[in-house]
């Protein structure tokens, strides 16, 4: 059984083809990268895949589940989570409750035990706590735990945005540009979480990204897109240097080196 | 039958003129400013006794007690929108909603406590009498087709405006993109004051219009909560819409006030707004956005 | 300023934060509990008021305040609390049951009302609230075979297995306990997982979405719920004014009752209890002003005039409404001298457009 697949996906809006007959398939445990330069529909895809709206053709299959025609809040029970390219938090919430609410798939009380507050329902929250707790632990959030979210720096908040879909215990992750408004040393510390995320947790990552020192570092296979199709697969190096990835950026017959071996881990 | 059919046509679109009328006014207001008024028709009110202080305490000419009311209700468009909405801009939706409330409470508690005014009810005097015309066997009164006939003028009054004037192709930009508008050398907030201004104007020649069939009173405004549906149906957001709207209504008001029973008349127009709502939310001429995420 | 060390879940968790909460609320509660023997029969029918609009307050404040909704038609669940009080209670049926079936029958038309909600935003689903206030009160009006239409509906006191509440002071503990239950079912509430997906959908629907919440089962539940709540302050509203006619129901009431959220606080519980006590006292206010003004100022339309001043000017000045400014007096205290203006002022925003949200 395949992990994580999609096959021949596409959608189009109107007179647009947004995504054309793109497959691909992700193994389990590894970190997949899809790349492309602006517009050319990785986002897109990550929403076809969140089933925020329906593809044209083609379907997505996730541990042997198609998730075609599922309800969309199916797609974060099963076990996938995502991050968004803006960040969409709960603004009016603290950083703690925001976490919780990422636990939302793994709550186990019934609404009038809930408005009683019976001892179940308190163990249950307990046990939500202790769970966030780690993320916390995990991401260094311990000092904007009770913070409106409101009010926080941008590098903040994406990594809140990180640890709200890491609180649901996804099998799954999807990055949104997980590096986008980010200084060198937020990236930096981005990159040892993805490694984290990967070797300690065991999650999956499928990511979109643009920044190619990040792509280099953490990714295992990388996959390039550009206006909606697929132009190569491989290792990051293999792809990086594959002149029709190198055409989509840079455009006509420029030629151009290929990008620098991956920076080696340091403090 | 078909004379009936006729005459509650004419009678419908008549009211729905009205209708029309005040739809327009908070169609601009929330295109300009995606405010929803719902002190659109408390201005009409006022707009109505200022008129009716014009005819008939200063025995003013009917047209030029109409140009008096819509200057300066127009005049008092502007100051709400400087005194009372600016200072809230950037407040969530529902709140500014909850201030056009409150500014029509304010409206209605006025008007009774001007001497003069007060909570009595008044006629409006007009120079359409109670005449009836017959055209090949169908009656029409001769206020129904006055009514139909100058808000006619005046719609296309305002088409000529927005499509040639300056200050209405300016208004037109504000309400698509104020960023942009402002990056062109418009200046957006003295815009949105006078598309308040023009919104009152409007309001106020409905409230004219109107006066001969609801009687000039402090609560006449309430009828102007028929526009929302009459909006809603031609598409919230569209001009043509507002108009296409509050006719439709005003016609389904004059059929089921005839062909059904008693009290479907007044509930017509919400039930009319319910079913667009559930089927069809962009109503008409509104066009459906998504948020890019 | 106090402040808690935390070294444990449950003190997160828990209703009363610390000992002094325990303290201030313990006292409240000891006085509401010997207020009739201490105040006269006005004040008593005045506490009854705000009683009842508190539970009405808190269904709404549910709805809007913390799923971010809109209900510009909440009278029609007051009026069908009301009515479905009333008729139970003409027919023989005790109250220990009549309440709970105008709760639950409130809460169905409310799951009802919840429905359109699922695709409408903003200013469409205030106005498909107002039209179902105003298609709710026609109905009642006209199907006078069975409510009487205009000529409206009597009540007699409660009775509760034996033993009259006709007397003013055993209405007023009913009410008293029922309110304070409320408070507790929706406190519980949101600190559960329910109340968490219900403030998840209010600031961002596709994230909540994304999480896993089901917008369509939460959204509902939200309406049901708050109707619910609106439809047990709608049967007491009945037995408080002992008769009920369509009229009392109309859009204007809607109105009042979202001034309550408004002026209270949106987002918060207490907000519903202060708006309630706020709107209930504000006439007598007007009223005793009422002697001291000239004659034009001092007719009908003063009320009407003073109440739209209040909502602007709360809306303008203190958007975070009478629980707020609380906040504001009590930290000032708290941190004396150290009180910074602007301390609870929040960032500048800007005109977002809602046509995308």
């Amino acid at each position: 059984m395949s992990f994580f697949r999609v096959e021949k996906l596409g959608i189009r809006f109107g007179g647009v083809v947004a995504v054309d007959d793109v497959s691909f398939e992700v193994k389990r445990g590894e970190v997949y990268t899809i790349i492309g330069p602006n517009g050319a529909g990785k986002t897109t895809i990550f929403n076809l895949i969140g089933l925020i709206y329906p593809a044209s053709s083609g379907r997505i299959v996730f541990e042997d589940q198609d998730l075609t025609g599922l309800a969309q809040h199916r797609v974060a029970e099963l076990g996938i989570a995502r991050t968004f390219q803006n960040i969409e938090l709960f603004e009016h919430a603290t950083v703690l409750q925001n976490l919780l609410i990422g636990r939302h798939r793994h709550r186990s009380t019934s609404l009038w035990e809930e408005m009683l507050f019976t001892g179940s329902v308190r163990r249950a929250e307990i046990a939500q706590r202790e769970a966030v707790e780690k993320v916390i632990d995990l991401l260094d959030l311990a000092h904007y735990r009770d913070s409106r979210v409101a009010g926080l720096p941008y590098g903040v908040r994406k990594v809140i945005e990180l640890g709200r879909a890491l609180a649901s215990e996804p099998r799954l992750l999807l990055l949104d540009e997980p590096s986008s408004g980010l200084n060198p040393e937020e990236t930096d510390e981005m990159a040892f979480w993805i490694e984290d995320i990967k070797k300690g947790l065991g999650v999956t990552v499928l990511m979109v990204e643009h920044d190619m020192n990040l792509v280099s570092r953490v990714s295992d296979r990388v996959l390039a897109l550009s206006e909606g199709r697929v132009i190569a697969e491989g290792t990051p190096a293999e792809v990086q240097s594959h002149p029709a990835v190198i055409e989509a950026y840079l455009g006509g017959a420029a030629v151009s080196p290929p990008l620098s071996p991956p920076l080696s881990a340091s403090s | 039958m078909l004379n009936q059919l006729l005459q509650l046509t004419v009678a419908g679109v008549a009211q729905g003129c009205v209708y029309a009328l005040v739809a327009l006014g908070f169609v601009l207001i929330y295109k300009a400013t995606e405010t929803v008024n719902f002190a659109q028709g408390d201005l009409m009110m006022l707009g109505a006794f200022f008129a009716l202080t014009a005819s008939v305490t200063l025995g003013w000419p009917y047209w030029l007690t109409i140009l008096f009311a819509v200057a300066v209700m127009a005049v008092v468009g502007m100051l709400l929108e400087k005194i009372v909405l600016r200072p809230v801009l950037g407040q969530p939706a529902f709140t500014v909603v909850m201030i056009t409330i409150g500014v029509g409470y304010v409206l209605r508690g006025v008007v009774t406590m001007i001497p003069g005014w007060g909570s009595d009810t008044y006629t409006l005097p007009t120079p359409f009498s109670e005449g009836v015309v017959k055209v090949g066997g169908i009656i029409f009164a001769v206020q129904q087709l006055a009514v139909i006939g100058m808000t006619t003028a005046l719609c296309l009054v305002l088409y000529v405006f927005f499509r040639y004037a300056k200050l209405g192709v300016a208004m037109q930009a504000t309400s698509q993109n104020q960023l942009a508008a402002a990056y062109m050398g418009i200046p957006v907030r003295r815009v949105n004051m006078l598309v308040w201004g023009l919104s009152a104007g409007v309001a106020t020649f409905a409230g004219i219009l109107l006066a001969p069939v609801t009687f000039v009173h402090s609560n006449m405004g309430f009828i102007g909560l028929k526009a929302f549906p009459a909006a809603v149906v031609g598409g919230f957001g569209s001009v043509p819409g507002a108009i296409v709207g509050g006719l439709i209504i005003g016609i389904v008001e004059a059929l089921s006030g005839f062909y059904l029973p008693e009290g479907f008349k007044d509930v017509a127009a919400y039930v009319v707004v319910l079913v667009v709502l559930l089927i069809k939310p962009s109503g008409i001429f509104g066009e459906t956005a998504r948020k890019k995420v | 300023m106090r402040f808690v060390f935390k070294t444990n879940y449950d003190q997160d968790i828990r209703l009363f934060k610390h000992s002094g909460q325990v303290f201030w609320y313990g006292l409240l509660i000891a006085a509401l509990l010997v207020a009739p023997s201490l105040v006269d029969e006005y004040v008593m029918s005045q506490l009854h008021f705000i009683l009842i609009y508190s539970i009405v307050g808190l269904g709404l404040m549910l709805l809007v305040g913390f799923t971010g909704q809109i209900s510009l038609g909440h009278a029609a669940f007051l009026a069908i609390g009301a009515y479905t009080e009333a008729l139970l209670q003409a027919r023989g049926v005790p109250f220990v049951i009549s309440l709970p079936c105008a709760a639950l029958f409130s809460a169905m038309l409310g799951f009802i009302l919840g429905l359109p909600a699922l695709r409408l935003k903003g200013i469409y689903l205030a106005i498909a609230t107002l039209a179902f206030n105003v298609i709710v009160e026609e109905v009642i009006t006209r199907w006078e075979s069975l409510t009487g239409g205009n000529t409206g509906q009597h009540l007699k006191p409660i009775v509760i297995f034996g033993y009259s509440l006709a007397s003013d002071a055993a209405f007023y503990y009913l009410c008293l306990a029922l309110t304070i239950l409320s408070i507790l079912a929706m406190m519980n509430l949101l600190r559960s997982p329910t109340g968490r997906a219900f403030v998840a959908i209010r600031d961002s629907e596709i994230s909540a979405s994304c999480m896993g919440v089901n917008l369509a089962k939460y959204k509902t539940l939200s309406f049901a719920i708050s109707a619910a709540l609106t439809g047990i302050g709608g049967a007491l509203y009945a037995h408080k004014v002992t008769f009920i006619s369509p009229e009392q129901f109309t859009l204007l009431q809607s109105i009042e009752l979202v001034t309550i959220v408004i002026l209270g606080g949106v987002g918060s519980l207490h907000g519903a209890v202060l708006g309630a006590a706020f709107l209930i006292v504000l006439p007598q206010l007007i009223s005793i002003a009422k002697d001291y003004l000239p004659g034009n100022v001092a007719g009908s339309g003063l009320q009407a005039v003073v109440f739209g001043v209040v909502l602007i000017g709360f809306i303008v000045f203190e958007p975070l409404g009478l629980y707020g400014r609380w906040l504001k007096v009590r930290t000032w205290f708290e941190l004396f001298p150290f009180y910074r203006k602007g301390m609870f002022r929040r960032q500048k925003s800007y005109m977002k457009s809602e046509r995308l949200r």
